[in-house]
């Protein structure tokens, strides 16, 4: 089969894998109709994720038809048109029966930290990804999910990661009815945190980025204030100005590759010192008010960061973190799909054959070609 | 860009999901009674163990089902079971998987000319698309690459005249 192949940092190609074979009762073959990059995907193409090895497939998000299932396998069938949460769970571990599906304990062997990621380098379980036309997908009763008839195939690949990331970082602000909520970061996760902050009764949703092709798309589709901080000689005061005391809720949807301060560009990106360039989050604690909360969704690797914890502590912020629970969320995002609430679609800017994956992720990584969101279609989508 | 006034109120939806019971706490929904959290769970079925792979010693068994994308191998290989004798807490586990990483990029430069392959890192690194959306920084970098690995000839160059100029000196001492 085709399959993205992990070259090194910069470095990817299309090549011929063997496909997938089920190695478990529980398992089920994909064959894949729609893969993203994630913004995500784009820390372990610059290579900030350790243990991410050469020959690898990423792909965490996809949608694709059942083509086997293993013995063990009841709610899915050949032939069932499925979207794949990125998340590995097995459903049945004390965090999974919490609901807190991307944490399970039961498919990741390599760290405690994290479940298991579909393609997201060994430090989330080695398994190969959806970037390719055929995919493994374990404990296949728990994740994949049919899609509804009326659903369009391009909304349902968002409803595997950007939409449940980007509702996740909402719901953990605690945002209250007349909140002001501050997102760091435009890419597709930002943009959809700050849509979603309305969703949860903000007043005001603010959102700072550099990309100005991408700051204008968030003031239509979210809609949202928004500030390039390239203009701003120092955006954690220009927050405190224009939201008096601090923002209630900050939301850090960038990780680990962040811009705006050279000090973590070279210490977090160039000498892989820290778990990645942590200015956003910098700015985050920074910038949201004493007592107020920080929500975390952008991606960081394992190792230690340069932080201001002390300022956490003085100003009494909450930190609330994790990734996405996909499965939790699916139900209600899926009625807000279905009742025009939430688009998704809209999101997505390119439509790129696999077999052009090398420049599908220099498209996104450089944001060329006001790249957004690029989705990968096999050939055999195509026909 | 500012707000307008109505802003909030062309968002089909606004507040559907107030609640003001998302107080901050954890991100946990559905709470587990401490005991039943930690009493264990049926176990799912281990996937067999037939490649190599590496587990945190916070585990105490395999998990059951795991990757099999890409097992260690080689030089990086060693290095990466070296780490694994570390704990995630460990900059010892971080820091050499990172280094197995890049050890690892010129393994597999190694393994595609074995296979009678010469990469075409022009190609890997989407270099097409480079050249559609980006023409001016693709030419400009190759210049500045360019012009950076002369100068790193000339240098060398220079100093290996400079040794063999060196070397065809009469020696004072030897010849004292």
């Amino acid at each position: 089969m085709l399959a993205m192949n992990y070259r090194g940092p910069h470095r990817v190609r299309i090549d011929r894998k063997p496909t997938p074979e089920i190695l478990h009762p529980e398992d089920a073959i994909v064959r894949v109709t729609r893969s993203c990059i994630c913004g995500s995907d784009l820390h372990l193409y610059n290579g900030l994720v350790p243990d991410t090895r050469v020959g690898m497939t990423f792909g965490h998000e996809f949608t694709g038809v059942v083509e086997e299932v293993g013995a063990g396998v009841h709610t899915i069938k050949r032939g069932d048109h499925v979207l794949v949460p990125f998340n590995i769970a097995c459903g049945r571990c004390a965090f999974c029966r919490e609901e807190l599906y991307g944490n399970c304990h039961e498919s990741n062997p390599q760290a405690t930290a994290v479940g298991g990621i579909f393609g997201y380098s060994h430090t989330a379980g080695g398994y190969d990804g959806g970037q390719a036309e055929y995919v493994r997908v374990p404990y296949a009763d728990v994740g994949p999910t049919v899609i509804p008839d009326w659903m369009d195939l391009d909304d349902a690949v968002l409803l595997t990661d950007v939409v449940p990331t980007g509702y996740q970082a909402a719901e953990m602000g605690g945002i209250q009815p007349g909140d002001t909520v501050v997102v760091f970061g435009a890419g597709p996760v930002g943009i959809m945190a700050a849509r979603c902050a309305w969703l949860f009764g903000a007043a005001r949703v603010i959102v700072i980025d550099r990309e100005e092709y991408r700051l204008a798309f968030a003031a239509q589709y979210c809609p949202a204030e928004t500030y390039n901080f390239e203009s701003l000689k120092d955006p954690v005061v220009f927050l405190k100005q224009t939201t008096v005391i601090g923002a209630d809720v900050c939301i850090d949807a960038v990780g680990a590759d962040a811009a705006g301060s050279r000090m973590q560009t070279i210490l977090g990106r160039k000498l892989l010192l820290e778990g990645g360039a942590v200015t956003a989050l910098h700015w985050a604690i920074n910038s949201v008010k004493k007592g107020g909360i920080v929500s975390i969704v952008g991606v960081y690797g394992p190792i230690g960061a340069l932080v201001p914890i002390g300022n956490v502590v003085n100003k009494g912020i909450t930190i609330r973190a994790n990734q996405a629970s996909v499965k939790r969320l699916l139900p209600r995002l899926i009625e807000h799909v279905q009742n025009g609430v939430l688009n998704p679609k809209a999101l997505i800017t390119h439509r790129i054959p696999l077999e052009h994956v090398s420049d599908a992720y220099r498209i996104f990584s450089s944001k060329l070609d006001e790249c957004i969101k690029p989705v990968l279609v096999p050939p055999s989508a195509r026909s | 860009m500012q707000n307008t006034e109505d802003t909030g109120t062309r968002v089909n939806g606004r507040g559907v999901d107030a609640d003001p019971k998302n107080d901050p706490t954890y991100p946990i929904r559905h709470r587990l009674p401490a005991e039943e959290a930690r009493s264990g769970w049926v176990r799912p079925a281990q996937q067999a163990v037939d490649v190599e792979v590496l587990r945190s010693i916070e585990y105490p068994e395999m998990t059951a089902v795991f990757g099999t994308s890409t097992p260690p191998a080689g030089l990086s290989g060693m290095i990466r079971r070296a780490a694994f004798a570390y704990s995630e807490s460990s900059y010892l586990h971080w820091l050499p998987l990172v280094l197995a990483d890049r050890i690892n990029v010129v393994e597999g430069i190694l393994d595609d000319l074995r296979r009678g392959r010469l990469p075409n890192g022009f190609a890997e690194a989407g270099g097409k698309a480079q050249w559609r959306y980006n023409r001016r920084r693709l030419i400009g970098g190759t210049l500045v690459r360019a012009a950076l690995a002369a100068v790193l000839i000339a240098y060398v160059r220079g100093r290996v005249k400079g040794n063999c100029a060196a070397d065809s000196q009469p020696n004072d001492q030897d010849g004292g």
